[in-house]
């Protein structure tokens, strides 16, 4: 049996600015599954998920990191789009002028999955209407005075439309209320599947209910200092961090 | 011929010419002679010839403007002032000369428009070679056709607002044009007459050092609406061109123009257009104005808002490469109360390119309960460029509304990022920013201008990303 696309993070150094974020991420995640990014604040998350979608100010010291058997380091951020790779950002940008309609016919076809022009547009609705986005949004520019929850709606409406082979999910949960969350959460279960890994950053175990992880991971100082099941983050929940980090043998100061 | 002169200037897309066919011209260089022997050339009567004299007289002893770009690569002794390319003008497409209409092919005006369109009149080299009015239009009225055909065939019309707008001694290049104008169009809209498609006017220059010099007057009587579009491109040269118009636009009661142009010059061209309208009452008059071309720009469409609740746009766009710097804006002059004006800008620079925003707003003492508003924003795509904003505000009513507002910024790693992030290519990334920022002006542009407009953005960004 063919090994199934996975995300392979090995000994990952990364610097921003000079200074060294993370110090030995060790990651694997396969297609079909969900794995979860957990951590205190400042421990890296982001930064990682930065550095593997290929930002150009997050350098890269030291390390490995590849996805679906591609060394990922030495593509451009569009190359690694066109291997598969997604990111839903956790701050994302707006892009005057550029309407949603417009951004997305852009991404299909720079992603070689151009859809005739009803089937595009029916897909985006239905899409939408899952996403209880309004269908104004079409027209609207990208991200050009949404709301934080509108944003990560559109975040994920991305996700739904583009049909990455392995999302990375930064934050997306952030500064959602309660029904927004179960709306963006059920949007992220509709494209869960066999071809399709996921990475889901987050600060709260709340999204987890939903998305019910295969494996849960913590980042702190710049290194997965534990890992285990769906158990950990409820342990997080109940207890925080302080407990696990300090179990963590060799994590520093 | 036309292949050598593809090779010289492949790095512009609309590069090419044909073989000279002119059949009559002066010799370069200005002077009384050269004045008079255009009037009687064209059998003018004599009110323009001493039109024209003062006009050269009023040029010669003006200064040139201490302000705005540089245009001290002009040399007046080495342009042609008249060309004359074809006999007579032509009342139907068939007795187009081949020559010309393949021009036209390269220049990609499609089938479909020139049909559409109301009377395309395009103006090759000084004259206009081809000229149409559909007949309904006639009918109303409406009047569209070269100025020279106007002055000849609408004499009191043209007399008397021809000049009144822009007189001669307005500026040097007002003079300049006053003294050698050529072409250009004449619109005239009898009250309560509503164009519904835009009238449309293809310019080009073709003879190096070939000045153009075209003048455009256009009168909307009470109640009357018109869209007139100008569009230019123009092929590349050696050694520099001018184009120096001149349009008026007289907006009677209640009326209400929109003219649109979008520039395309080659960028050896110097373009110093002098553009102005009056709007009486309750009239209203567009400004559409697209720069893309050009080694110099100078051109400030005015509106003179003379009767109340007259409104006035501006409403431009400029794009500045390697060399080029458009120095654009807008003037609103609020002469009458209750009067309303609205400028927005956009400009772009690129590769050392630069772009500026000159405006001016005046309120005259008695203008009561006006509002002025004003937005101006600049992007600069890399370090090398370089924008500036100059407005002027003159404003003696206190019972005024300004709003005025200006931004610089530049492309943003992180928005390139974020379209990147979705698989696009770093170039393509770009172009979506630029096109976006241009938005609020392409969206005013009729379809296939606004097609060609995103199209021409697109050539200048070929190898912006470095």
């Amino acid at each position: 049996m063919p090994e199934r696309p996975t995300l392979v993070v090995e000994g990952l150094h990364a610097a921003v600015e000079g200074k060294e974020i993370l110090r030995g991420v060790d990651l694997r995640v396969p297609a079909g599954e969900v794995h979860a990014l957990m951590g205190p604040n400042g421990s890296g998350k982001s930064t990682l998920a930065y550095t593997l979608m290929g930002h150009p100010k997050y350098e890269v010291t030291g390390g490995r990191a590849g996805f679906d058997g591609h060394d990922l380091l030495p593509l451009s951020a569009d190359e690694r789009a066109r291997l598969g790779l997604f990111l839903s950002f956790q701050y994302p940008t707006a892009i005057p002028g550029v309407t949603t309609v417009n951004f997305l016919r852009a991404a299909l076809k720079a992603l070689g999955k151009e859809l005739p022009a009803r089937q595009f547009l029916q897909t985006l609705s239905s899409e939408m209407a899952t996403l209880k986005i309004d269908e104004g949004f079409r027209a609207r520019y990208i991200n050009d005075g949404f709301s934080g929850g509108e944003k990560k709606r559109m975040e994920i409406l991305q996700l739904a439309v583009l049909r990455p082979r392995m999302a990375i999910l930064d934050e997306t949960d952030s500064g959602l209320d309660i029904d927004a969350l179960r709306t963006v959460a059920e949007g992220v279960n509709r494209v869960i599947g066999e071809d399709i890994g996921i990475l889901l950053i987050t600060h709260y175990s709340r999204i987890l209910e939903y998305l019910r992880p295969d494996a849960v991971h913590v980042l702190h100082h710049g290194r997965v200092v534990a890992s285990g099941g769906h158990e950990l983050a409820r342990r997080i929940e109940s207890e925080g961090y302080d407990p696990i980090l300090g179990a963590a043998a060799g994590a520093p100061a | 011929m036309a292949v050598e002169a593809h090779e010289l200037t492949k790095d512009y897309k609309y590069g090419f010419h044909d073989a000279d066919i002119s059949v009559f011209r002066t010799e370069k260089g200005l002077s009384e002679a050269v004045v008079a022997a255009i009037s009687d050339h064209k059998h003018e009567p004599e009110w323009m010839l001493r039109f024209r004299l003062k006009a050269l007289a009023h040029f010669q002893k003006r200064a040139m403007p201490a302000w705005g770009a540089d245009l001290s690569g002009i040399d007046f002794d080495n342009i042609y002032y008249y060309v004359k390319p074809v006999e007579e003008q032509s009342r139907s497409w068939d007795d187009v000369p081949a020559s010309i209409k393949e021009t036209f092919d390269k220049l990609g005006i499609p089938e479909a428009e020139r049909k559409f369109l109301a009377g395309v009149s395009a103006q090759y080299d000084s004259e206009v070679v081809y000229h149409n009015i559909r007949e309904d239009l006639g009918k109303l009225g409406v009047v569209f056709g070269d100025c020279d055909t106007g002055l000849r065939e609408h004499p009191e019309i043209f007399r008397k607002y021809f000049g009144t707008v822009i007189p001669p001694n307005d500026n040097k290049f007002a003079a300049l044009n006053s003294a050698v104008w050529s072409g250009g169009s004449f619109v005239y809209v009898p009250a309560g007459v509503r164009v519904d498609i835009p009238l449309q006017a293809y310019f080009r220059i073709n003879s190096d050092n070939m000045g153009q010099f075209e003048r455009t007057l256009i009168i909307a009587e009470e109640g009357a609406y018109v869209h007139y579009i100008e569009g230019c491109t123009a092929p590349n040269y050696s050694s520099d061109s001018l184009h120096s118009a001149v349009v008026e636009i007289i907006a009677h009661k209640d009326a209400h123009v929109r003219y649109t142009t979008i520039q395309n010059w080659s960028d050896n061209v110097y373009n110093l257009v002098t553009k102005r309208a009056v709007a009486y009452q309750g009239a209203k008059v567009e400004w559409i104005d697209g720069n893309l071309g050009s080694k110099v720009t100078m051109k400030y469409p005015a509106i003179y808002l003379m009767g109340e609740h007259a409104h006035g746009e501006v409403l431009s766009a400029a794009f500045a490469g390697p060399g080029q710097h458009q120095d654009a804006g807008a003037k609103c002059i609020h002469v009458a109360p209750h009067t309303t004006s609205n400028i927005v800008s956009r400009s772009i620079s690129k590769g050392g390119g630069r772009t500026s925003y000159r405006g001016h707003i005046k309120v005259y003492p008695k203008a009561e309960d006006v509002r002025v508003n004003v937005r101006c924003d600049a992007l600069l795509l890399d370090e090398d460029s370089q924008s500036d904003t100059y407005p002027y505000m003159d404003v003696e009513n206190p019972e005024v509304t300004i709003g005025h507002e200006a931004t610089v910024s530049r492309v943003g790693e992180d928005q390139i990022f974020y379209l990147m992030s979705r698989g696009i290519p770093e170039q393509d990334a770009t172009a979506l920013i630029v096109n976006g920022f241009f938005e609020p002006f392409v969206k005013e542009l009729p379809m296939e201008y606004a097609v060609e407009l995103n199209r021409l953005l697109a050539v200048q960004m070929e190898g912006s990303v470095g």
